[in-house]
């Protein structure tokens, strides 16, 4: 037999042969677990653009077969990571993973801990809550169009985080966990699940990101948010790979009866990105809200799918999802409202909204609505279109000069989100990423 | 005559057929035979058999769209159809000359009384061919053409050929390749530059036979600042099996040419609907699509406006009401392809009981361009529990000097609303019938008179029972 040294070499069976064998304590369950998916990985279509989950998207580009397996990293290589981390200070607790290990961690307190909380790398989590995790890890099936990703991720994780919140307790500060890649060619396969019991608070912040600025890397996650009888779970997530990155991300998020769900993303970084969300309301009386800013410039192509499936009566979801492009970027916005027969009494909005800023930028709207049920109140709205003339030269005769002029209304558009966040240090956080990176447009 | 009689066409009144002995009959099935029976009959050159047979190869090469049409077009089975039945090929051009059979459906339609009242021109086609065909001769004497797409053919191939096929090419889609093999009847208009036909022509088409296939094919020419309104309408009896009704209507608006096109659908409920429509808009051009779809077991029906030349405008206003066992998938096009074109497009749909109103949309707005808009509204009523309604609009903007909104909301009839009217002596049918149009009123006013009254007398019918 020859060897194969999976950190090395390109994906492959051998890699994922080798792979398993260095990841020999997972429990057996996990082990079947990858190995089927494997097989469904191999087995799945590549993306074309005749899928309809796929359509407007650039499809060439997508094949992973140039990465490996990201190495383990050397402790002097580390140091620039957990400077890097260093962001939202006031937190509950905090994972810091460089390619896809654990490499710092600021436990949760003590307090927390004797309450029932757990925050752990899923590296330890595996073996110590291997109960939780074979009941809710990758147990959400695909519903956009990424399966045969999805089914990558699951084979070749190793590591994220696992955040369990016990009934009736309520955590105000942030936990937070930063996934980096560093290195060419890299695959790192970040994971997040966030698992919120009856009448618990709480908010995660996942921030993914490259050290190296211009090597070609692959990030292909999945994070998924249970939200029990009456829970309020709040989820950040920062997009901000490297510009010759690929990445792909699914988030689903489940509500129970009477739960609330705010997710907010933000996505600047990847060459290509494609980002996938489900929200699943499963219980009477839910509230989901969801909002997204895209910047985008250069060639980046900002590729977005969501859908919302109201399954139980008396509930409400929102999405807002606002895109700014530049340069030659191009941006796909594909939403689906899903209202289930019994779902009556749903309130479910879609809006997206495209700022182009340039002659070559592209934007790409696809609202859906497919309803089944009579008494609920559902729209959608896109508009496309450019700063306002009148604005601009309102600025303008006060003395601004027109690329601030300009900047500034772009801030603006994305206020309307920014200000939903309440967490200050994290709205900062969010304003500063979108303002950075027109600084470097 | 009264107003009522004209415009007294619902569902019911369609619903009959006369044993007819056809002279031209070209069997059960879809062959090169097939074709070959429908060119040679008729006469055509050889570059319309070529155009037939080439048709007919990419119509089978082509998969049905089901990857994200409905699965109810596998119920279609083509080799069951009669692709083409006619009694001749050439139209009479008095009511008195059409066989009497064939006159007594359209009598019963109310045809030739609506022609009296206010049609310009009317063209009646009966299963394959058109029947009648007439125009006010003033508008021959200003070189208006009004024939059928047999005669266009035969006696105006130099403008016919010259569009013929341009505007939607052969292998659009399945459905399109189909009829470009098939295709008999419809009609061929040509209208001289400047002349503004101030009366609408009308088409109407009537289906008799069972297992039939009808199609159609329409070309519509409005040359330099002509305008044109052309209507059209249809019936076909419930038969037991399928129908299929598959046209292609290409429209071309010269510079400055202004051509709307209103149809009003009302086949009977075992009919499949798959029709293809698209306008070319040159310079300063308009077209307005005015789509109302009652009728069928499935429509899919995009009517589009390509708009090619600087200034053009193109609109559709679309309405379909979708009652049990039925499904309009209905919506519309706008490709943009020049500067500073507008286009707007009002989609109202009602679904009653199990039907299914959807509404898929395409705006286009490709690189380079500037002053583009589009407006998008999109709105659904659902009457009881287990209707449904799906909206899956597209829209591709590049470029910072365009702007395209699109709305689109799903309700149901106010509760208060209908409450307030019964308060005042309504039955809830009546309450119901009456917030409907209510919710279409806005589009409906914007039909010509004989068509807006119509639509709300059959909304009233559909509405009776539908309450509970």
């Amino acid at each position: 037999m020859v060897t194969v040294n999976s950190e090395t070499e390109f994906l492959s069976e051998a890699v994922f042969e080798h792979f398993l064998s260095r990841n020999a304590g997972l429990p057996s369950w996990l082990v079947k677990q990858k190995e089927k998916s494997w097989v469904d990985y191999l087995a799945l279509p590549a993306p074309s653009r005749s899928m309809e989950s796929w359509r407007f998207a650039n499809v060439t580009g997508l094949g992973v077969e140039g990465f490996r397996l990201a190495p383990t990293l050397e402790p002097s290589e580390t140091h620039s990571l957990f400077e890097a981390s260093k962001r939202i200070e006031s937190n509950s607790g905090e994972l810091v993973f460089g390619n896809d290990d654990l490499i710092h961690e600021e436990a949760l307190s003590a307090e927390l801990s004797e309450k029932g909380v757990i925050f752990e790398p899923l590296s330890r989590a595996f073996a110590k809550h291997s109960e939780i995790l074979e009941e809710f890890f990758m147990a959400q099936e695909s519903a956009l169009g990424s399966e045969k990703f999805t089914a990558l991720h699951t084979a070749l994780n190793r590591n994220g985080t696992l955040l369990f919140v016990p009934e009736n307790v309520e955590i105000e500060l942030p936990f937070v966990s930063y996934h980096w890649a560093k290195g060419e060619e890299s695959a790192v396969f970040p994971h997040t699940l966030v698992i919120a019991k009856d009448n618990s608070k709480v908010t995660f912040v996942d921030v993914y990101g490259s050290d190296d600025k211009d090597l070609a890397q692959l990030a292909c996650g999945v994070s998924t948010l249970y939200a029990g009888p009456g829970a309020n779970v709040e989820y950040h997530y920062v997009q901000n790979w490297n510009e010759s990155s690929l990445s792909f991300n699914r988030l689903t998020t489940i509500t129970q009866r009477d739960a609330n769900i705010r997710a907010f993303g933000i996505n600047i970084g990847s060459k290509h990105a494609r980002s996938e969300g489900h929200t699943i309301i499963d219980g009477a009386g839910s509230n989901a809200e969801l909002f997204s800013m895209t910047v985008a410039h250069d060639s980046q192509e900002m590729d977005q799918r969501t859908l919302q499936s109201h399954n139980a009566p008396n509930s409400r979801s929102n999405l807002l999802f606002k895109n700014a492009l530049q340069d030659e970027s191009k941006t796909i916005f594909s939403g689906l409202i899903k209202v289930a027969e019994e779902a009556q009494q749903t309130d479910a909005y879609q809006t997206n909204r495209n700022l182009l800023l340039n002659p070559s930028a592209e934007a790409n709207s696809l609202p859906g609505l497919e309803i089944l049920a009579n008494d609920v109140k559902c729209s959608h709205g896109a508009t496309t279109g450019q700063i306002d003339e009148e604005q601009l030269f309102y600025l303008l005769a006060r003395g601004v000069s027109k690329p601030t002029a300009q900047k500034l209304l772009v801030f603006g558009f994305f206020e309307e989100i920014l200000k939903q966040i309440k967490h200050e240090e994290l709205a900062d956080y969010h304003r500063q990423l979108v303002q950075q990176k027109f600084g470097n447009a | 005559m009264s107003t009522e009689a004209a415009i007294d066409i619902d569902r019911e009144k369609g619903n009959f057929s006369y044993d007819t002995d056809y002279e031209y009959d070209a069997g059960v099935g879809l062959s090169k035979d097939t074709v070959n029976y429908i060119t040679d009959v008729k006469g055509e050159d050889d570059w319309v058999r070529a155009f037939r047979l080439k048709a007919l190869e990419i119509f089978h090469s082509k998969p049905l769209p089901t990857h994200w049409a409905t699965k109810d077009l596998e119920n279609i089975d083509f080799d069951k159809f009669r692709y083409y039945l006619s009694k001749g090929q050439q139209p009479s051009r008095s009511w008195d000359d059409v066989p009497d059979d064939i006159k007594a459906t359209f009598e019963r339609l109310g045809i030739p009384e609506q022609e009296r009242a206010f049609l310009a021109g009317v063209e009646a086609q009966f299963d394959s061919e058109a029947a009648y065909s007439r125009m006010k001769d003033e508008l021959s004497k200003e070189g208006v053409i009004f024939v059928g797409s047999t005669e266009g053919l035969k006696d105006h191939p130099e403008i016919f050929r010259k569009y013929f096929g341009k505007v939607i090419p052969t292998g659009d889609n399945k459905f399109s390749a189909l009829n470009s093999a098939v295709f008999s009847g419809g009609s061929f208009i040509y209208i001289p530059p400047g002349v503004k036909v101030k009366q609408p022509l009308q088409a109407y088409f009537r289906i008799n036979a069972e297992n039939f296939g009808q199609f159609e094919r329409t070309l519509i020419i409005a040359d330099e600042g002509a305008e044109v309104t052309y209507m059209e309408g249809c019936t076909a009896p419930k038969f037991e099996t399928t129908t299929l009704h598959s046209a292609v209507v290409e429209l071309v608006a010269l510079k400055g040419a202004k051509i709307q096109y209103i149809t009003v659908q009302n086949w009977s409920s075992n009919v499949f609907n798959l029709v293809t429509k698209r306008g070319l808009a040159e310079e300063d051009a308009e077209i307005k699509w005015i789509d109302c779809n009652i009728g069928s077991r499935l429509t899919m029906k995009y009517p589009g406006v390509i708009l090619k030349g600087r200034g053009a405008r193109g609109e559709v206003l679309s309405i379909a009401l979708a009652g049990d066992g039925q499904h309009q998938d209905t919506g519309a096009k706008m490709i943009h392809a020049a500067d500073d074109t507008t286009s707007n497009i009002i989609a109202k749909s009602i679904s009653i009981g199990e039907g299914r109103s959807t509404y898929r949309g395409q705006v286009h707005i490709p690189k380079h361009l500037k002053g583009c808009r589009n407006n998008t509204e999109c709105d659904a009523l659902l009457i009881n529990t287990n209707s449904r309604t799906d909206t899956y609009p597209a829209i591709t903007v590049r470029g910072n000097d365009n702007s395209v909104q699109h709305e689109a909301s799903v309700s149901k009839v106010n509760a208060e609303q209908i409450f307030y009217l019964m308060q005042r002596g309504l039955n809830e049918g009546e309450a119901m019938s009456l917030a409907v149009n209510g919710f279409i009123n806005d589009l409906v006013k914007q039909f010509p008179m004989e068509y807006s009254v119509e639509l709300k007398r059959l909304i009233d019918m559909e509405m009776e029972g539908s309450v509970g």
